[in-house]
């Protein structure tokens, strides 16, 4: 049995806001997610019953559509998202090397957390800012033309 | 040499409010637009020849005219592609970073030639510059009158919405885009009912892209011959194109529609960087054919790059060089699409992975000589006509290219049973 979770007020409220906007309840789905994502850091089976539950919709459908996208996070995430660009320019201009040093640094490959939470790696599609790859983006922050030697100034401003 | 879309853009200052904007010539053409009638507005802009910028490359008026335009539809909808997510292509970030307010106008004049009253812009997540800056455009241009209701004193309204992604390349399909506006799985719909007639929540729908609403104003305010003009080849305007890879100044230009890939690569993006010589590039994204030497002089239009076996799909050019191993170039386009399939049809869910873990093999050194017939059997079943979308044809374009002009590179890694690059 799952436990019952619901929805804050706050977020029902942000939500209602989304639903207000479109012809038919479940059509908020993504934006249902992405609003719960940012007050609680991932997507956990709970939340994500609770979600189905407010948008009329059964878990299983919101799971596919949660499951489908790149940035709705299933599993836990640590404080800080480490998007590495693995596109076509960034291979060219090096990223492996980039990932290669982000591996000794934090311990941890694509796909895993550091164990005092506070980095997740995970690879990402092309950021669009391929004149000034290798590029990798750390929560809402792009940085560009990273080098090896950037990694440790850019990685100390996160805690 | 004019550059309609990029004159307003400098990245060594903000980019323009409203006011500057204004001062600068700005919303004359909305202003313009709202005295022609809708069906005025789509003959101009068809006989402007203007092109979709997203790749496909088809008459943006013609795209417009297949809307109903008989009163009985009261729902429309217009939204821009800004989901800028083919890997290599950076310039519809500029166009929004560098002036938001010229995507915010051309996407209401639009919007009027359909007659459609709600607009989206549809941003990938990753753009957060650009989605502040298109925000507090937007909310500049509601105070202002140029949204919202009674859009300057014409009885014209229209919403705008901001929708940010939560990635996934096949979004930027303009069926799977409507899926995911609809909060589904971004699966591509079957056409038809094209989007025209029947797209979001099933009403009438264009969906453009960035680069080409950009255009609208530019087409409105100085008319379809002048834009004609532009264009050095075969095509109207002028295009945002780019170099990535190891140039020695990757970049973005606003160039006539048709200039050469010699003239992009050596004057504009400066030659390749000292020490690295030229193999091949890909004209417009990650999924285009490969072009190599014999194209340089070659003109970017649509016409003339298809002629040379490509397409110019985006205009942002990825270049392959001497130090990069092409079985690895093409090994890491075929992870990506493989991983961006959205899994709706057998030949793109299944043969996407199988042909990833061929090249992956040969980077191993595992790779088998049968095995280049089974890469050629692929670009055969994942081709045009055997999928649901164009994502797996557009994945087979770089490997039959790259099957063709870097022949010897595969076969290299069979015979020495390694990649001769590492």
């Amino acid at each position: 049995m799952i436990a019952q979770e619901t929805l804050t007020p706050e977020e029902m409220e942000e939500i209602d806001h989304e639903i207000a906007l479109v012809p038919v309840r479940r059509a908020a789905a993504i934006e249902a997610l992405k609003i719960v994502q940012q007050h609680r850091g991932w997507i956990s089976d709970d939340s994500l019953h609770a979600i189905a539950g407010y948008l009329e919709m059964s878990p299983e459908e919101l799971d596919s559509v949660a499951t489908f996208y790149n940035l709705v996070f299933r599993k836990p995430v640590g404080r800080n998202v480490i998007l590495l660009c693995d596109s076509i320019s960034c291979y060219v201009m090096g990223y492996e090397k980039i990932y290669g040093q982000l591996r000794e640094r934090l311990g941890i490959s694509f796909g895993q957390t550091t164990s005092d939470g506070r980095f997740t790696l995970l690879p990402n599609a092309c950021l669009g800012t391929c004149d000034h790859a290798p590029a990798l983006m750390i929560n809402n922050e792009l940085f560009r033309d990273v080098t090896a030697n950037d990694l440790d100034e850019i990685l100390d401003r996160y805690h | 040499m004019e550059t309609p879309l990029t004159q307003h853009i400098s990245f060594d200052r903000p980019c323009y409010n409203l006011r500057d904007y204004e001062k600068n010539g700005g919303y004359q053409a909305l202003r313009k637009a709202l005295s022609l009638s809708p069906e005025n507005i789509t003959n101009i802009v068809q006989a402007s020849d203007l092109k979709g910028r997203g790749g496909a490359g088809f008459n943006t008026g013609m795209k417009w005219s297949f809307v109903p335009m008989n009163g009985h539809h009261p729902v429309k909808y217009l939204i821009a592609n800004a989901d800028e997510m083919e890997p290599g292509t950076f310039k519809d970030r500029m166009l929004m970073e560098g002036n938001p307010h010229q995507l915010i106008e051309g996407m209401i004049i639009s919007a009027f030639a359909i007659q459609a009253n709600i607009s989206y812009i549809f941003l990938r997540w990753a753009y957060k510059k650009a989605g502040r800056l298109l925000k507090h455009a937007m909310d500049e241009a509601y105070a202002a009158g140029y949204l919202g209701k009674n859009i300057l004193g014409t009885g014209y309204n229209l919403e705008m919405y901001l929708h940010t992604g939560v990635g996934r390349y096949i979004c930027g399909e303009e069926t799977a885009l409507l899926n995911a506006l609809e909060g589904k799985r971004a699966t591509p719909r079957a056409k038809p009912p094209f989007p025209q007639v029947s797209g979001l929540f099933g009403k009438p729908t264009i969906v453009n892209n960035v680069e080409t609403l950009c255009n609208i104003p530019h087409i409105i305010n100085n008319g379809p011959e002048w834009f004609k003009s532009l264009g050095k080849g075969n095509d109207a305007g002028t295009k945002i194109y780019g170099v990535s890879g190891r140039v020695r100044k990757p970049g973005l230009w606003e160039l006539p529609m048709g200039v050469s890939m010699r003239e992009l690569i050596e004057d504009c993006a400066g030659g390749m960087a000292n020490g690295y010589a030229f193999r091949g590039a890909l004209p417009g994204g990650a999924s285009t054919d490969f072009l190599v030497q014999e194209h340089m002089d070659i003109k970017l239009d649509y016409k003339s790059v298809a002629a040379a076996g490509s397409r110019l799909g985006t205009g942002t050019m990825i270049v392959l060089d001497d130090h990069t191993c092409p079985v690895g170039f093409v090994h890491n386009l075929e992870h990506f699409f493989a991983q961006e399939s959205c899994g709706w049809c057998t030949p793109c869910r299944e043969g996407l992975p199988w042909t990833e873990k061929i090249l992956l093999s040969m980077e191993r050194g595992e790779g088998r000589p049968e095995d280049l017939q089974l890469l050629e059997m692929h670009t055969r079943y994942l081709g045009p006509g055997n999928t649901f979308c164009a994502l797996a044809p557009g994945a087979m374009e770089p490997l039959q290219s790259a099957l063709k002009y870097f022949r010897e590179d595969f076969e290299k890694h069979i015979d020495q049973k390694k990649c001769p690059w590492r």
